[in-house]
């Protein structure tokens, strides 16, 4: 069981780094895609709108063929490791806008109004009484898709990148010992995931503790 | 726009790809048949009294939720046949798929089951319902109502999932447009249709998702 265990693990780093950067590029491009899709003009907001629901409505895998095999043959060619960052980063983009969604509306509109009355102005409003509170509501939402796209991301195996998945593959047709080996991932992608299912658990229960009081 | 879309492909190419589209929803169908008996019964197993039966229905959705379904689809079709128990790519992707649902589903189930309020079960009860009887007759019909609305929305991910299905060569959508695509070395343009034939599925049926769950919420 252990010599297929060292193997495996070397894929840990890849499966963990483009699971991290593409959160992190998520949660960025996230906010612009949530001000837009909360933008007074109508073009805007409904451009907004289709983004998300179409980076969400197509399989990952396929925004990766798109990005892999569809671009090589354009002016930008990607590898496959960036092309995984940036399609999952997209995609969690997507997510991401509509879990910090939620959390805004979570927040009761009178806050806004208070704020305002304080002499405050929208921005200041968001910073300092709205965000605070939203983001309590945010963090388990973010953890648990944090989740989502660690599993999610084992679909780059298949364009080639060299993460938990594909050497699984590998070491199995090189042994012939496919259950073992995959139940050996799948325990590592459980075992990766705990951290954030604590995290997503323990802000939970602490909102819930919150908005009873 | 059919000069445009006779500008993109050949007549056939779009019939592969409706073929491929067809296998997809044949295998959405086949999953959801087998998966979501499997949640509700993993949902009764959990909540089960006898602590064994509870941990070890516990430990299976755990386990089936938590590994990605493509390394599960990798463990169904290249894994079983080393021990000697060989399945078709549509056998193994309904098997492994339909467990991923099952799992998934079971926590869905289980919420509403709770959802459903004691008192129906303690008026089932003093009619002189047995506790089977009740279960199927007043508590199932009134938790599947309540699921109903995330479990249309869980059967977009099943039918986004069949796309994992191009690792195990089903000629589902996603390896037909790769097929035309490795032919044609317009990889693009057939990718990009694919993805509009999955968006023009999955979105509409989100949406329907979210209107059954405004119009639950209405009403509770």
């Amino acid at each position: 069981m252990l010599e297929y265990l060292g193997p495996i693990s070397e894929g840990i780093a890849a499966t963990v780094t483009i699971t991290a950067l593409a959160f992190v590029l998520g949660s960025i491009l996230g906010l612009p895609l949530l001000a837009a899709s909360r933008s007074p003009w109508l073009p805007v907001r409904a451009l907004a709108r289709f983004l998300i629901d179409l980076l969400r409505a197509v399989p990952p895998i396929v925004w990766l063929f798109i990005l892999f095999f569809g671009l090589a043959q354009s002016l930008v060619s990607l590898d496959a490791y960036p092309a995984a960052v940036i399609g999952f980063g997209c995609i969690s983009a997507a997510y991401m806008a509509e879990i910090y969604r939620a959390g805004l509306l979570a927040v009761r509109r009178q806050q806004w109004e208070a704020g305002a009355a304080l002499g405050l102005n929208r921005l200041q409003v968001l910073r300092t009484i709205v965000g605070p509170q939203a983001i309590r509501v945010v963090i388990p939402g973010a953890a648990t898709w944090a989740i989502a796209l660690l599993k999610e991301t084992a679909v780059v195996s298949v364009i080639g990148v060299s993460d938990v998945t594909f050497l699984a593959t590998s070491e199995s047709q090189r042994s012939g010992d496919g259950l073992l080996i995959f139940l050996l991932a799948g325990g590592i992608y459980i075992l990766m995931s705990l951290p954030l299912a604590l995290v997503a658990r323990w802000t939970d229960a602490r909102l819930h503790r919150a908005v009873a009081l | 726009m059919s000069a445009l879309a006779a500008f993109l492909l050949d007549a056939d190419q779009y019939d592969q790809l409706l073929s491929g589209l067809l296998v997809s929803l044949k295998v959405t169908g086949l999953v959801l048949l087998f998966g979501l008996p499997l949640g509700c019964l993993l949902a009764v197993l959990v909540a089960s009294r006898s602590k064994p039966v509870s941990l070890g229905a516990l430990a299976f959705v755990e386990i089936a939720r938590g590994m990605p379904a493509l390394v599960l689809l990798s463990l169904v079709y290249f894994g079983l046949p080393q021990q000697g128990i060989t399945l078709t790519a549509l056998a193994a992707a309904v098997l492994a798929l339909g467990l991923n649902t099952g799992a998934y589903t079971s926590e869905i189930f289980r919420a509403a089951l709770r959802a459903v309020p004691r008192g129906q079960r303690e008026a089932a009860a003093s009619l002189g319902l047995t506790r089977l009887s009740a279960f199927r007759t007043i508590v199932l019909p009134q938790a599947l109502r309540i699921a109903l609305p995330q479990l249309v929305g869980f059967s977009i991910l099943v039918f986004q999932g069949t796309a994992l299905c191009f690792a195990i060569a089903l000629p589902e959508l996603l390896s037909q447009a790769y097929q035309i695509g490795s032919t044609t070395f317009r990889y693009l343009t057939v990718l990009s249709i694919a993805a509009a034939m999955y968006a023009a599925i999955a979105i509409p049926v989100s949406q329907y998702a979210g209107w059954l769950e405004r119009r639950m919420s209405a009403r509770i």
